[in-house]
């Protein structure tokens, strides 16, 4: 009986060569939630420093302009578009998970919402990530 | 030997009854959150990075002019609040999911409390004691509008 089990779980997978083996590779279901969690904690790092670089507003004129210089740097405007590349992720597939929660069909189509979630994500960054390199490789008028 | 065993869909029986079960709470604002911050991010990140020239155009000035209005100081501190609880909570998941050693998680939970109240305070009251012509800029950075002492 447990062999069977084993043999349906492998057949699923029959274009895999190597041996089922004993690691959990995963599915689009726990990417998404390995991704969800990077991009989480990404995200959440940068909004503690995001309160206190805003915070400067209230020091002075130039400790305000002196931070905002240091983003406009290439390495940290690489480092901002791969921060809203993963916003974006987040906001996408944390709608897909609100609707497998909460739609009765969510769980039905959560594979489907999953790829859905990735095509959206790539529109986004074409359409964000030129805008913004190109302000920060060009130089200010 | 008889052993009952459960039905696996049987309600967990309540330990106490009448407590708040705050962990349904946060599930919920989780996601009710999730969906305001959409919002307010895209929004942010709109008016911030895509419109005009973006990262370029950002400065003293520009963020003085947002917070004349107060559609955009109550815009920002709602979505301080939001995102700052949102996040933390999600941090305190992936703490309790890998934090084995006792010490180690309440050390950790502490942190996020502490990091988030500081900035909730400190962000909220930015924008709103926020005075661009405030006395205590030197003069050589005022912005041109501010009367002369």
């Amino acid at each position: 009986m447990p062999n069977e089990a084993v043999s349906t779980l492998t057949t699923a997978r029959s274009s895999s060569k190597r041996p089922a083996g004993t690691l959990y590779r995963g599915n689009t279901g726990m990417w998404s939630w390995v991704l969800h969690r990077i991009t989480g904690v990404a995200i959440y790092f940068f909004l503690l420093v995001h309160v206190l670089d805003t915070a400067m507003i209230r020091v002075s004129p130039g400790a305000y302009d002196a931070v905002m210089s240091t983003y406009r740097n290439p390495i940290m405007g690489l480092g901002e578009t791969a921060l809203v590349i993963a916003i974006m992720f987040h906001a996408f597939n944390g709608l897909r998970i609100i609707l497998i929660d909460f739609w009765s069909k969510g769980a039905k189509y959560q594979r489907l919402m999953f790829w859905i979630v990735i095509a959206v994500w790539v529109i986004g960054t074409l359409g964000f990530a030129p805008i913004h390199l190109h302000n920060v490789f060009t130089e200010p008028h | 030997m008889s052993t009952i065993i459960e039905s696996p869909r049987q309600p967990q029986q309540r330990a106490s009854k009448g407590r708040v079960n705050w962990e349904k709470y946060g599930w919920i604002y989780m996601r009710a959150s999730g969906v305001l911050l959409i919002i307010l991010i895209f929004g942010h990140l709109f008016v911030n990075l895509v419109q005009g020239d973006g990262i370029k155009a950002i400065d003293f000035a520009f963020v003085a002019g947002k917070y004349a209005t107060p559609f955009w100081q109550i815009w920002d501190v709602v979505m301080l609040w939001l995102a700052m609880i949102h996040g933390s909570n999600g941090m305190r998941t992936i703490v309790n999911d890998y934090a084995s050693n006792p010490t180690v998680r309440r050390i950790l939970l502490g942190a996020l409390l502490v990091a988030a109240a500081v900035l909730i305070v400190l962000g909220t009251l930015v924008v709103f004691t926020f005075d661009p012509c405030s006395t205590l800029i030197p003069a050589d950075q005022a912005l041109s509008f501010c009367p002369v002492p």
